[in-house]
């Protein structure tokens, strides 16, 4: 190391005359490259190995710059976000409670967002009984179907296709709207009102996810067996009453509860996305299009994240 | 702290520095508003004027100095006796800020609601519905609207409605300091005349304590008492609102003539 650091030195200063002795090696490094890329006799320069060298160590260096602010980044954003959640949690339990904002955003998230749900819930319902009739039938397993269908549509179906249309369609909306309300000073109005913002705009609102997606997921529930059962009887011609009792047979209270469960926790984190990214969000009409961006994306990858890792804690053997 | 509370000006700013990353925004203000003065502070976009009323409202944390409001200082004081004194002070912000979900009924009336147990006292007793309905109608009469407007959304507001409607929530609770942020920026002259003359009305009636920021001459000598220029984080000149166009600084001079030379430099990219 050290003869490669005198090198270094060596070559800076061929080509930077004056450069101090106490340059650390990662400046040489640099201004030896820079000095050898600038230099204009560098065809003629003798020391095309220290310079392969330096290359190679000033690319290492820039691979290692971009891992640690990426680090850095990501660790500042999760603890931020993490600080938020914990005052907007606090605030559930310090008074006041603002019922009329929750009532409003438990309409919007949950009574509003019922047809989208609703709708999604129903066509997989049916594709998932279409599909495993198509794989099922190679083995003459088709009599499975409706297991598969309560299974698939009370653990994973159901909570997570509701996640994902809520966080495009609410998580979208909360932070379009709280980010246009900090842009335009709105957000600094209530504090001058004596409102706290959190209180007012961010409280409400995780309440109403964490009770709204439960309910939605009931219903998508009921809907995607109904789809099922709907493409089973019809197109593929099961008996309505044997597909109801094998449907029955396979329902488990676990199953549905695990699935509601999830669905509690998908909807504080898409509440949380959609509140966070609008309450941070700065520059006007750009900032509040990434915000609203950012609290969707972000929204739908903690669903699958969170969905596995919750499958995995209550199912994995 | 002041020595004697009878002659102690209802606002005291003394040293308040405030910098964001290498730019220094407020560099030192020394500021004494007396109880019941109308103070006007001007000033070119970005030297500050905004971060100042920010930093007394806590809405920006400054990074030095001292802001006492009736005496006490706000950035020390137990967070309950911060919160009281603070919410002393209704605020008229640059684009109104009215809340776009609620009805303007419901915009005046949102401090006479509020349901924070912080908020209220003998003065400031929480209302019912219908009672901040019908304060809400008074005051905006106050401001020259029909108590009609009040089931409006502010988005059907043109913007001297708006900057009306927030009048009337800055004041509907009747507070002891007003703050008045650009009041007649994006207005047209007649419009602004009518808002400063609304702000003069409040301000004398409620007898309040208020300081209006703006670079509109002409509103800075219809509301201010006193007036107060700052520059590059500064207060460079104070002195009666009505010598303001000849105040013998030249830096206000050559800010209030509009003058292209004078010891302010515009830096523009050429």
């Amino acid at each position: 190391m050290k003869e490669f650091q005198q090198e270094i030195t060596d070559t800076a200063r061929q080509h930077r005359p004056g450069i101090k002795e106490n340059f650390d090696v990662t400046r040489l490094a640099g201004y030896g490259c820079m000095a050898l890329n600038d230099c204009p006799q560098c065809k003629s320069c003798t020391s095309h190995t220290t310079k392969d060298r330096l290359r190679r160590m000033n690319t290492l260096l820039d691979l290692v710059t971009l891992l640690g602010r990426t680090v850095f980044v990501v660790t500042r954003g999760a603890g931020s976000i993490g600080l938020f959640a914990l005052e907007g949690i606090s605030c559930f339990f310090r008074p006041p409670f603002y019922w009329r904002v929750f009532l409003q955003s438990l309409l919007d998230t949950g009574f509003l967002s019922l047809p989208v749900v609703a709708l999604t819930a129903l066509f997989s319902g049916g594709v998932i009984a279409l599909q495993s009739y198509t794989g099922f039938a190679q083995y003459h397993a088709q009599s499975a179907i409706a297991n598969i269908v309560v299974l698939a549509v009370t653990r994973e179906l159901g909570p997570v296709m509701a996640g994902l249309m809520v966080a495009g369609r609410v998580g979208a909306a909360m932070a379009a709207q709280i980010g246009t309300m900090r842009v335009t000073d709105q957000i600094d109005a209530l504090t001058t009102l004596r409102t706290h913002p959190m209180k007012y705009l961010v409280a409400p609102r995780l309440a109403a996810g964490v009770i709204a997606l439960p309910l939605l997921v009931v219903v998508a529930d009921i809907l995607g067996v109904a789809g099922g059962f709907t493409v089973a009887t019809v197109k593929l011609g099961f008996a309505p009453d044997n597909y109801i009792a094998a449907t029955m047979n396979a329902l488990k209270t676990e199953d549905v509860m695990v699935g509601l469960v999830k669905a509690t926790v998908f909807g504080f984190l898409i509440t949380l996305m959609g509140c966070y990214y609008g309450y941070t969000s700065r520059g006007g009409a750009e900032g509040v299009g990434s915000a609203t961006t950012a609290a969707v994306v972000s929204a739908s990858i903690l669903v699958l994240a969170f969905d596995y890792l919750l499958t995995d804690l209550f199912f994995a053997q | 702290m002041t020595d004697n509370p009878s002659s102690a000006p209802k606002i005291r700013i003394r040293g308040l520095r405030k910098a964001f990353g290498s730019k220094v925004v407020l560099d030192g203000v020394d500021l004494d508003v007396p109880t019941g003065t109308s103070f006007v502070i001007i000033g070119g976009s970005g030297s500050g004027k905004s971060v100042l009323l920010r930093c007394i409202l806590g809405l920006i944390q400054p990074d030095e100095g001292l802001i006492e409001i009736d005496g006490v200082d706000v950035l020390r004081a137990p967070r309950r006796e911060r919160e009281e004194r603070i919410g002393e002070i209704g605020m008229l912000f640059q684009n109104a800020a009215l809340f776009d979900s609620l009805s303007v009924w419901e915009n005046v009336a949102f401090g006479l609601l509020a349901p924070e147990p912080t908020r209220h006292s003998e003065k400031h007793p929480r209302l019912s519905r219908t009672e901040a309905r019908a304060r809400a109608n008074a005051v905006l009469e106050q401001v020259g609207l029909d108590p009609s407007v009040g089931d409006l959304s502010p988005s059907e507001l043109s913007g001297g409605m708006q900057k009306r409607v927030g009048l009337a929530r800055a004041i509907a609770d009747r507070p002891e300091i007003l703050f008045f942020d650009e009041p007649t920026t994006g207005l047209d002259p007649i419009m602004g005349a009518v808002i400063d003359g609304l702000i003069v009305d409040c301000v004398k009636r409620m007898g309040s304590t208020a300081i209006a920021i703006t670079h509109d001459m002409a509103s800075a000598q219809r509301i201010g008492d006193e007036a107060a220029m700052l520059y590059q984080g500064k207060l460079v000149w104070q002195g009666p609102a009505t010598s303001l166009m000849h105040s013998g600084n030249a830096m206000v001079d050559q800010f209030t003539h509009g003058r292209r030379e004078g010891p302010i430099s515009m830096e523009l990219r050429r």
